[in-house]
């Protein structure tokens, strides 16, 4: 009880003292006559991680989509550092399902994408890209190429292009889906550090439940089309804690049972 | 087991040459010459040199057509490919080019550009053209999307999008219409030897058949239908050696 | 493509082309290019016509045998090659060389072994439409789920009925993909045939036409046969588009 009443405290703090990277209000998106957002307003702290979790077809794409600027919404704002997105921009990147990498070009060229685009002088950018290369633990690898890459080591080549662009917001969809259970974890676990040691904001794509308890400040739940956010989680108490017994945790199992009985009702 | 079917391929072509050689000598018909007789004249024809004459005259017009259409095709086709507008306007001619036979067309170009090297490349031309565009407007609207989505989220320009991302992409596709249209150039390029004025190759077979020097005649036509083969394989090779792992790249698998 | 919001259907540009051609012919810009309603008004003329009754058939017959005999003989051989190694090792080459060969240096060949007659022509366009479709036969019965013929001999099919019940249909997108490449080949060999071999059917009135000089003739004939190629092979692509809806879900 005593415990529970100072998680609650923190949370109140935390909230308050976070700023706000990034912001959306009022967001609806049609595709003809498909309703995908309606009226949705979501604020993401800065320096934190949210997750949206949302049953298959509610929007969460094309949510993070809006945020990136590769898609406008049919009406709303998104402001990113209180500026308004027209269009994709330097302040963020994107983390993609499928990896998206070229397969004519190697891992370094894959890492250093982001940056030839800018313009960044080719040593330059190469050195940059080397040392992301190594922070994802892909050293020895910069001359392979996509294919030659274990689906893991692919999504981290699109994790380092990411990263070496130096962009405040990082957005991630779906980003571990495509990889097997134990690179997950690890993933998983690096992804917390990452949050922990860069003062970046992170806006995190997922269908599972207990990823999004086990790396998430913040959750927001999404409901069916026409999606809104139904309802905001912050596990808070969870981050303090050793992220290799948080899955032991009961505040964490609880989440995770709080969450699934309010989505459970509207699978199927 | 890579000797297996190397021997059966040898074991292939010889049950073929030998039913060809039996067949010559039975004979099936007075115009059918054995595969030994056939090859005798082959080899005469590269040592006296009039098959390296024949031939740097048929490869003439098919060079030029093949360079013409390949130019014109991929700038076409990029351009189909990229806008919708050109794509309405442009994909339905090459769409039927693709389905009809232009050989048709022969009687005509020989109306308006005679009988000399401009109609031959026309006919390469008309031939190759077709399955180039197409090729390659499909494979620019083919590409990814996830890609060129990732190129927008780094703020490629479109210029940026276009060379870096769709061309790339786009071109082992680009590149086996390429070789499609050869192989297609290679028919029209015989073809209008045969049918506009009989030089180089076709003119070694229109001559050898007037005079009843068959051996000749399927010598000539044995030779320019290896070539063919010949050089269609390798540039397949080319191509599967330069666009390794293009295919299984792309993630997902 | 839109315009103003509305869909343009897909082949409507053929009209504005059609337009183009109507005033590069008024303006006498060539006197190889007439307008095009005067190549229609000839069309209608044509239509009645001995010559052209008698070419729309030797066309037709020439066509219609070479791609019977290519489906007759070409499917049967590439599902042969699909279920038996060693005769596709043997075999496999051959297809592959001869489907892109430049087929028109061998019809000389056929010229003096079967006579310039409507035999070298069906000829011809058999040679032209095999390859692709013994090849996509074979294609087709390779890529057949082995748990589905299994299925088939653990209910007690026997090898005729696991061929004409399984193997058949399973392979069939594959197959009709094959006659629908291979019959637009057939086409453009019928019209090669008539213009090398012996100056028949068609290919003898594009010869007529071009040395009278009556371009709208020329033309005229030249629409018809584009229509009723562009016609099969779409009609064509309806049919297999109507089966691999299955295709997809194997
Ligand atoms: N380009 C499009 N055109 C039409 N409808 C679309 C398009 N993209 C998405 N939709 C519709 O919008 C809805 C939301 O799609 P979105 O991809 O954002 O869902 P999601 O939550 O990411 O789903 P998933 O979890 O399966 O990835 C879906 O129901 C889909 O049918
Ligand atoms: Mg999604």
């Amino acid at each position: 009880m005593d415990m529970l009443q100072t998680n609650v405290q923190t949370e109140i703090t935390t909230a308050a003292q976070a700023d706000i990277a990034v912001s959306v209000s009022n967001v609806s998106k049609n595709y003809g006559d498909v309703e995908a957002l309606r009226d949705l307003s979501l604020e993401f702290p800065r320096g934190q991680l949210t997750s949206l979790l949302g049953p298959s077809g509610c929007g969460k794409t094309t949510l993070l989509k809006i945020i990136a600027g590769l898609l406008d919404p049919t009406s709303g704002d998104v402001l990113v550092d209180g500026k308004a997105v027209t269009g994709p921009g330097p302040d963020r990147a994107f983390v993609f399902q499928d990896f998206a990498l070229l397969p004519w070009a190697s891992v370094m060229r894959n890492v250093a994408f982001g940056l030839e685009l800018r313009g960044v002088a080719k040593s330059e950018r190469e050195a940059i890209a080397e040392k992301y290369i190594a922070n994802v633990g892909l050293s020895g690898f910069e001359k392979s190429y996509p294919h030659e890459l274990s689906g893991g080591m692919r999504q981290r080549v699109g994790l380092a292009r990411a990263l070496s662009v130096d962009a405040d917001v990082l957005l991630m969809d779906e980003p571990f889906s495509a990889v097997d259970e134990q690179t997950r974890r690890k993933f998983q676990e690096d992804l917390l550090s990452l949050v922990a040691n860069e003062n970046k904001t992170f806006i995190f794509v997922t269908h599972s439940i207990e990823e999004a308890v086990y790396v998430s400040d913040q959750i927001a739940i999404l409901l069916p089309r026409p999606s809104r956010v139904s309802d905001i989680i912050r596990p808070t108490g969870l981050r303090e804690k050793d992220m290799l017994t948080i899955r032991r945790d009961p505040e964490y199992l609880d989440i995770v049972d709080e969450i699934w009985a309010s989505l459970r009702s509207y699978v199927e | 087991m890579l000797n297996r079917s190397l021997l059966l391929k040898f074991l292939s072509a010889f049950i073929v040459f030998g039913a060809w050689e039996i067949a010559g000598h039975i004979p099936v018909s007075y115009a059918f010459p054995t595969f030994i007789e056939s090859m005798k004249a082959l080899a005469e024809m590269t040592f006296d040199g009039r098959l390296y004459a024949a031939y740097v005259e048929t490869l003439k017009p098919l060079a030029i057509g093949i360079a013409i259409s390949a130019v014109v095709g991929i700038t076409v086709g990029l351009w189909t490919g990229l806008n919708n507008w050109f794509d309405w306007l442009f994909s339905p001619i090459f769409i039927v080019m693709q389905a009809a036979p232009l050989a048709a067309l022969i009687p005509l170009l020989v109306m308006v550009y005679g009988i000399g090297l401009t109609s031959k490349v026309f006919v390469v031309c008309i031939m190759a053209m077709p399955v180039i565009v197409l090729n390659t407007a499909g494979a620019v609207r083919n590409t990814p999307s996830s890609l060129i989505e990732m190129g927008k989220s780094f703020q490629a320009s479109r210029l940026e999008v276009v060379t870096k991302i769709i061309i790339p992409a786009a071109s082992p596709v680009i590149f086996s219409g390429l070789r499609l249209g050869i192989s297609a150039g290679f028919i029209g390029a015989i073809l209008s030897e045969l049918k506009i004025t009989p030089t180089g190759v076709g003119d070694i077979i229109t001559f050898s058949r007037s005079i009843a020097d068959y051996a000749s005649m399927y010598a000539a036509i044995f030779s320019i239908i290896v070539l063919a083969v010949l050089f269609l394989n390798l540039l397949e090779k080319i191509e599967n050696y330069l666009f390794e792992g293009n295919v299984r790249g792309y993630a997902s698998d | 493509m839109k315009l103003f919001g509305v869909r343009l259907p897909a082949m409507s540009s053929l009209l504005i082309w059609g337009l183009l051609w109507e005033l590069i012919g008024r303006a006498e810009f060539s006197f190889f290019v007439p307008p095009l309603s005067q190549v229609f008004s000839t069309l209608f003329e044509i239509f009645g016509t001995k010559a052209f009754q008698s070419a729309l058939y030797e066309t037709a017959y020439a066509f219609i045998s070479g791609v019977f005999f290519a489906i007759v003989i070409g499917i049967p051989t590439g599902i042969f090659m699909g279920k038996n190694r060693l005769l596709d090792e043997l075999l496999l080459p051959w297809v592959n060389i001869f489907l892109s060969a430049p087929l028109t240096a061998l019809v000389p060949v056929l010229m003096v072994l079967f006579g310039f007659g409507m035999k070298s022509i069906i000829i011809t366009t058999t040679l032209f439409a095999i390859w692709i479709i013994i090849l996509n036969a074979r294609a087709g019965v390779l890529q057949i789920n082995r748990s589905l013929v299994e299925m088939a001999t653990s209910f007690g099919a026997s090898p005729w009925d696991a061929f004409t019940k399984v193997y058949v249909w399973a392979a069939l997108p594959e197959i009709l993909g094959g006659v629908r490449i291979g019959v637009i080949r057939a086409v453009k060999g019928v019209i090669i045939g008539q213009l090398l071999i012996s100056i028949a059917g068609f290919g003898a009135l594009f010869e007529l036409y071009s040395a009278n000089f009556l371009m709208s003739h020329f033309w005229a004939v030249l629409i018809v046969l584009f229509g009723l190629a562009f016609t099969i092979s779409e009609f064509l692509a309806y049919l297999e588009r109507r089966v691999s809806y299955y295709a997809a879900k194997r």
